[in-house]
């Protein structure tokens, strides 16, 4: 007769496959996990508080550091809110800009995200290969606003630089080479056996427990469920584009991964149709009062970040600060059903499991 | 700051001093227009905000406050009427102030309006007369419908949302909470994902003992939400199964988002 305990074991929060500075505590049966309690606010930095004495351009480099491998639709969120508080016209150029760097933002988060992820369950090469391709969008956004990874790139009413010269060119190089690398990636990870037992069937959720826990993004498309902001209710110039929503079935790993690898080849396709659509002179910020003081009220807006729903609710007092700004951060929800996947999972499979989920520490702690 | 923030408009080109004064009369004329426009669209629509603040104040009577519910009923019902009839005199809401001879006719109703409407009823008949203390549109928002719901009742009107077959919200997208100095107030944005409608639902609380019934029962995405605005403004959800500090410190003093607030330490 063996004699079994339970065991407390503390995961993070340095540990590297919790992308970041993400804590949880687990009760394990042996292998099985019995609860697993998150603990976060190791990088809370109160962002929302922060705000509340800066003016709209003052936290645009604050945006960048929430989820900061996706600096660009978090920028777009604040602006496109403040826009649409007081009513402002955003010139075409500059919105084919913002789209543009937001596409390749997508693009560049799941490259983070894929070689990452396998990294976590034990492939080392596949991460070379993605920061390798990332690396260029990340040497494109550096021609065009001189930074890497905080941008601060967008302003209310447009964006702070134009492309320079031949900087369209070449981002319509990067689109045409990286389906082929896809189709590399492919080759090289997603028929994998080894791979695809340790995320088939793992970590699954039906629709309706993905829709009640607000899950968004990949998340809860992997479910089945068409729901895609970009499509449902279009922003920027979305709806000038033709591409698909992807979706899985199952509500697996494996479901999450491959809607991902899709929603890249639908980033090239956006990408590739805004490009051709780009205009070719006029002006790259719209008129804008000297202070940005958007009316009295409140809103909220919401973009399809590449990890789901991000949204942005301003409670204005007609003053050039916000009374109140609130992030609601796709990772941090998204995170919220973990305990209940791993309760009956084996230990290995925790971090299959968080890795799927895509989080950013950044953003779920803001 | 300033300098960076200046958008290279054409103008600039043809002389720094001219440029900047017509950016200047721009932005002030740009803000007027802004302000002119947003008082008469909250009329019709915002009429029961005659009294604001009025639900926190706990003092007045059940009388007066359904006296006053109905005017802004009436109110709202004549200023649909009035719309109807593309009728160019400005609402009776807005009437008292004087409106100058060049406003702008009242705005049509928005489209959003049977839709307010018809949850309101819902709510009325379903939960309680009393649930619903302010009903509006929020324009600016996309039409985003805007109910104002009694703490009391809000967890029956959740379920409502919930449940009704006319109104299916199976998506909470976000909780947001604010100090609003005189009260709190948590903000629901409520989605529905069958027919993509939306709604806003603010419940109003007490700001020394703030509190708000939790609807994580009805969608578990609160459950962090819930948390984390009781982590940072202090208020309290009773019925949440684990309301516990999620990002600060489980010892910290204070509730970092609260207007008041002001540091235990100010070394930290």
């Amino acid at each position: 007769m063996i004699r079994t305990e339970e065991l407390l074991l503390n995961v993070g929060p340095q540990h590297p496959s919790t992308h970041g500075v993400f804590r949880i505590i687990v009760k394990l049966d042996g292998e099985i996990i019995t609860e697993a309690t998150p603990v976060m606010g190791y990088l809370h930095r109160g962002t929302e508080k922060l705000a509340e004495n800066l003016n709209y351009t003052q936290i645009i480099p604050y945006t960048d550091r929430m989820d900061y491998v996706s600096a660009m639709t978090n920028n777009y969120v604040l602006v496109h809110a403040v826009e649409k508080m007081m009513g402002l016209e955003v010139p075409e150029r500059a919105e084919f800009l913002r789209l543009i760097v937001m596409e390749l933002q997508r693009v560049a988060s799941h490259l983070v995200w894929w070689g990452t992820y396998l990294l976590d369950i034990g492939a080392l090469s596949p991460f070379l290969y993605a920061f390798n391709d990332r690396e260029r969008i990340l040497q494109l956004f550096n021609e065009l606003c001189g930074a890497r990874l905080t941008y601060n790139y967008m302003r209310v009413g447009g964006v702070k630089w134009d492309a320079p010269e031949g900087w369209i060119d070449k981002v319509k190089d990067f689109v045409r080479s990286m389906y082929g690398r896809l189709e590399e990636y492919d080759d090289l990870v997603s028929g994998n056996e080894i791979f695809l037992s340790r995320i088939k069937g793992i970590g699954a959720y039906d629709a309706e427990t993905a829709i009640a826990y607000g899950l968004s993004g990949a998340n809860l498309r992997s479910t089945g469920v068409k729901w895609d902001l970009r499509k449902n209710e279009p922003y920027s110039l979305y709806d000038r584009f033709e591409f698909d929503v992807p979706v899985g079935q199952n509500g697996d790993c494996y479901d999450r991964y491959l809607v991902r690898m899709a929603e890249i080849r639908q980033s090239l396709r956006i990408l590739e149709q805004a490009l051709e659509q780009f205009p070719e002179g006029g002006e790259t910020m719209g008129k804008v009062p000297r202070v940005i003081r958007p009316p009295a009220g409140e809103i909220y807006v919401r973009i399809e970040s590449p990890r789901g729903e991000i949204g942005c609710y301003i409670v204005s007092k007609g003053k050039a600060e916000p009374y109140r700004l609130k992030f609601r951060r796709p990772s941090f929800v998204n995170l919220q059903i973990l305990p209940k996947l791993l309760v009956g999972e084996s230990m290995t499979n925790l971090v299959t499991i968080l890795g799927g989920i895509d989080i950013v520490l950044g953003e779920v702690d803001c | 700051m300033s300098e960076e923030e200046k958008p290279k408009s054409p103008a600039e080109a043809n002389g720094p001093e001219g440029a900047a004064e017509a950016s200047e009369r721009s932005a002030e004329s740009a803000v007027e227009a802004l302000s002119t426009e947003a008082a008469p669209a909250s009329g019709p629509a915002a009429a029961p905000e005659a009294a604001p603040e009025a639900p926190v104040r706990r003092k007045e009577t059940d009388e007066e406050k359904a006296a006053r519910r109905k005017a802004a009923l009436e109110a709202r019902e004549a200023a649909k009427a009035a719309a109807a009839q593309a009728a160019a005199k400005p609402a009776p809401a807005a009437g008292g102030d004087a409106p100058a001879a060049d406003a702008p006719p009242p705005p049509p109703p928005s489209p959003n309006q049977p839709r307010l409407d018809r949850a309101v009823q819902l709510l009325r008949e379903r939960v309680a007369e009393d649930a619903v203390l302010e009903a509006s549109i929020n324009e600016p928002n996309g039409h985003l419908p805007t109910i104002v719901v009694k703490p009391e009742r809000w967890y029956a009107c959740a379920q409502l949302f919930r449940t009704h077959p006319e109104l299916g919200i199976n998506y909470l997208r976000n909780v947001a909470g604010v100090d609003h100095e005189t009260h709190m107030e948590v903000v629901y944005h409520l989605l529905s994902m069958d027919s993509g409608h939306v709604y806003a639902v603010k419940v109003r609380t007490d700001r020394e003992r703030p509190s708000v019934p939790s609807v994580t029962p009805i969608w578990p995405t609160a459950n962090w939400n819930e948390r984390e605005i009781y982590d940072l403004l202090g208020i309290d959800f009773p019925g949440h199964p684990d309301l516990r500090r999620i990002m600060m410190p489980d010892d910290w003093v204070g509730h970092p988002l609260r207007k008041d607030y002001a540091p235990l330490d100010p070394e930290v």
